[in-house]
């Protein structure tokens, strides 16, 4: 019999049970995050940083050294790991409440300073662990539980496209948005990740991939349906690719 | 080595160098950027880190992140830098890593002023940040003794795993005083591959290590707080500190006062005696934790009518006062604060009026 | 016994330097110095004043309301802290810019054309080290050879601007009527 390539699970991941909704991405994007530290051979010299939100507990199912941030710090902690032991591989992973609202000044700075770290960056326009709220990302005219006749432009502005804002930055990174809504999205995510820590081992720049992604239970929507929504809704609004390279 | 005059700011950088600490990132921020300002040069002479942050809520995460990751990290501020950064300072406690935070005292509440004041003993010795927690907190009195608690801060911080502080004010900042650098203060590297983020690889192990301040399940928060309350109670058994002034024979009068304050306090004594009024003063070095027992002992001496509390603050430090006298003596606070410093010829009026009246 | 000096002109005039200079010879002396800078608001007005402090035990205090002598570089400074002076203290009057006296007849008043001075050596930027000079060769407070040492490390990164200095010091000295 011809060997195949069974399934298994990547060494940087535990064996914990994940917290996650039924339908939530989250669980793809942790995966592709520790194919790529497998592929790459650095799991004994990484250090992950877990935001506040739902990923709160992303160190219990990742297996490599990790620190837990207080809200939308991860960066400035990141900075602080990179600084003192640049051997390590340092990667954050935060959603967009944590990243895109509260630790806005952190995200920008650490990029502007080309802090040679990675930044997983999951959007799913809304605040998921506090149940629901409306988040700098969330869509013209979504419904969430603190905007429940839908987010009003006028009052509140426009969603915040991270990506390009921090592509608009001079200091050289490496900036793309991904998803994971459709196969076709997770294998391009799955490059971009790996890319990302790949510029990262050779020391090149700062690193950050945006995963557009879903909350079924906050938006109130079947998985199926949250799948169409984003497709429908937040791509054209948030556009997938590269926005900056390093030379 | 020779005594140099160094300004207090410049002198507690080197003296952070030479106790092996070459990580820093600070903000800059009156009366304390001449901190920032030489270890920028100076961290590239010895091959340390140097960072300006862009806040000083950022520079304490980065300080987190630095000592979670195994670093020897330290930063320095002053009051309303230190509210931003007091909330850092409680998940480093609640993490129990070691760091190193000076606060150099300015005027407040709110933007205040830029001169010396004491008005954070609260903030510093009660409630610097949410939950429970503490600091433990030292407090200079000249530029060689914040040479020295700065140096003696780093494996006070690596002992108990837990933030340090050393409060200072905006004179021990910006004054020059000649300083030596005590070799026998170097502080060796410790071992920190039980926890520390340092990579697997790097510490030879298997296992993964986590610095986190998340405990959902409330048995386990309480557990970890009460492991954070015995090392509290450690640092009370063994790390409280203070020096008397005056206090050998008899005395009408005991002056509690610490840092910048006690100083003007020692020359109020001093004029004092010349008259023949015989006045002494416990300067407590550690302000947590606080010399209890020894406020006690040197308050109810047979002949000492009353304990005054000398602060540049608004009457902070008397509460400790009081709580340690247990009302075997009439306690009473004298201080100014917004840059005002009380003058000998003050505190000499005070102790004379309160004398007079016990 | 202590002695408290203190130093006040505009910015610029090389106050807080003067300040260090005197606090770095007296610490070569053995003695215990401090020397206490003003920081607040008034120093981004444009006038600059500093306090040392020479003693032979711990300094005490280090806020110095009344000092035992003054070196007063413009009006605003003389005006502002002549009054404060300890009685039979020495004020050093920079009469090149300073049109007035102390009005204190129980100090000893030193008059010195600190500008005209520096201006002859060729060097305007020395008006401090000629007036730290004469205020040292009038007080003996520290010995005016550890003067010149210690001008000379501070200025080592700038050997060029040594000698004029080392003039200066001769200048100042001269000013004050030579040593006592």
């Amino acid at each position: 019999m011809a060997k195949g390539k069974t399934f298994s699970k990547p060494k940087a991941l535990s064996d914990a049970h994940t917290h996650y909704c039924p339908g939530c991405t989250h669980g793809i994007i942790h995966r592709l995050v520790a194919e790529a530290i497998d592929d790459l051979g650095i799991r004994g010299r990484t250090v992950g940083v877990a935001p506040v939100g739902c990923a709160v507990l992303a160190y219990n199912y990742f297996n490599c050294d990790f620190q837990e941030a207080a809200h939308g710090r991860a960066p400035a902690m990141a900075t602080g790991i990179k600084r003192v032991r640049p051997d390590l591989m340092v990667f954050t992973y935060q959603g967009d409440g944590d990243l895109a609202s509260i630790g806005l000044g952190e995200i920008v700075h650490a990029a502007n300073r080309g802090e040679k770290f990675t930044t997983i960056f999951v959007n799913n326009a809304i605040y998921g662990m506090t149940g629901g709220q409306m988040a700098p990302t969330t869509m013209p005219d979504q419904r969430t539980t603190t905007s429940p006749f839908g987010r009003k432009a006028d009052e509140v502005g426009m969603p915040m496209r991270m990506a390009e804002l921090l592509a608009s930055l001079a200091t050289p990174a490496y900036v793309t948005r991904q998803a994971v809504l459709r196969p076709k999205h997770i294998n391009k995510a799955r490059k971009a990740i790996k890319q990302a820590f790949t510029y990262q081992v050779a020391s090149r720049c700062f690193t950050f991939v945006e995963v557009v992604s879903t909350c079924p239970t906050n938006w109130g929507m079947t998985p199926t349906d949250a799948i169409d929504w984003a497709e429908e809704t937040l791509l054209p609004y948030y556009p997938l690719g590269e926005f900056k390279v390093p030379e | 080595m020779a005594k140099v005059l160094m300004k207090g700011n410049e002198a507690i950088g080197e003296a952070a160098i030479r106790a092996g600490c070459l990580n820093y990132f600070a903000y800059p921020i009156t009366p304390q950027s001449e901190v920032a300002e030489y270890l920028s040069r100076r961290m590239g002479e010895v091959d340390g880190v140097f960072l300006q942050g862009e806040s000083e809520v950022a520079v304490s995460y980065m300080i987190f992140g630095a000592a979670g990751a195994g670093a020897r990290v330290f930063t320095t501020s002053s009051s309303p830098g230190i509210s931003l950064m007091s909330e850092a300072m409680s998940y480093i406690a609640a993490a129990q890593c070691p760091a190193v935070f000076v606060n150099i005292m300015r005027g407040g509440p709110g933007l205040g002023g830029i001169l010396p004041s004491q008005g954070d003993y609260f903030q510093a010795t009660k409630s610097v940040g949410h939950g429970d927690f503490r600091l433990l907190v030292m407090a200079p009195a000249s530029v060689q003794e914040a040479v020295e608690m700065t140096m003696q801060a780093f494996p006070l911080a690596e002992k108990y795993r837990n933030p340090v502080m050393i409060l200072g004010d905006g004179l021990i900042g910006q004054m020059m005083e000649p300083v030596e650098f005590p070799d026998h203060l170097k502080v060796e590297p410790v071992d920190n591959s039980s926890w520390a983020t340092s990579g697997m690889d790097h510490r030879g192990s298997k296992t993964r290590n986590l610095v986190k301040s998340l405990f959902l399940d409330p048995a386990a928060l309480n557990n970890n707080n009460l492991v954070l309350k015995a090392k509290y109670e450690r640092m009370q058994r063994e790390e409280v500190r203070w020096e008397t002034y005056n206090g050998d024979g008899d005395y009408d009068a005991l002056i509690v006062s610490y840092g910048t304050m006690s100083r003007v306090c020692r020359t109020a004594i001093d004029n004092m005696q010349a008259e023949g009024l015989t006045v002494a003063m416990l300067r407590p070095q550690t302000l947590f934790p606080f010399p209890e027992q020894a406020v006690y002992e040197a308050a109810t001496r047979e002949q000492c009518r009353v304990v005054i509390s000398v602060e540049m603050s608004m009457g902070q430090m008397v509460e400790d006062v009081q709580r340690s006298v247990k009302g075997h003596r009439p306690v009473q606070w004298y201080g100014k604060c917004g840059g005002e410093v009380p003058t000998p010829e003050e505190i000499v009026e005070v102790v004379t009026e309160s004398l007079a009246a016990n | 016994m202590q002695s408290e000096i203190m130093f006040a002109g505009f910015g610029g005039q090389g106050i807080l330097l003067s300040g260090k200079l005197l606090a770095l010879a007296a610490m070569e002396e053995g003695a215990e110095v401090c020397w206490i800078p003003s920081y607040g608001p008034e120093m981004r007005g444009g006038t600059a004043y500093c306090t040392v402090v020479i003693g032979d035990r711990p300094i005490g205090s280090p806020i110095i309301r009344n000092p035992r002598h003054l070196i007063a570089m413009n009006r605003p400074s003389l005006e502002k802290f002549a009054p404060v002076v300890k009685p039979e203290g020495v004020i050093l009057v920079n009469s090149s810019l300073i049109p007035i006296d102390s009005g204190r007849d129980d100090v000893d008043e030193l008059k010195v054309p600190t500008v005209e001075i520096a201006r002859e050596l060729g060097n305007v930027r020395c008006a401090n080290i000629v007036a730290l000079a004469a205020f040292v060769a009038r007080t003996q407070v520290v010995k005016l050879e550890n003067l010149r040492e210690c001008v000379k490390t501070e200025f080592a990164r700038k050997p060029k601007v040594i000698p004029v200095n080392m003039e200066a010091i001769e200048a100042g000295v001269k000013a004050a009527g030579g040593i006592p």
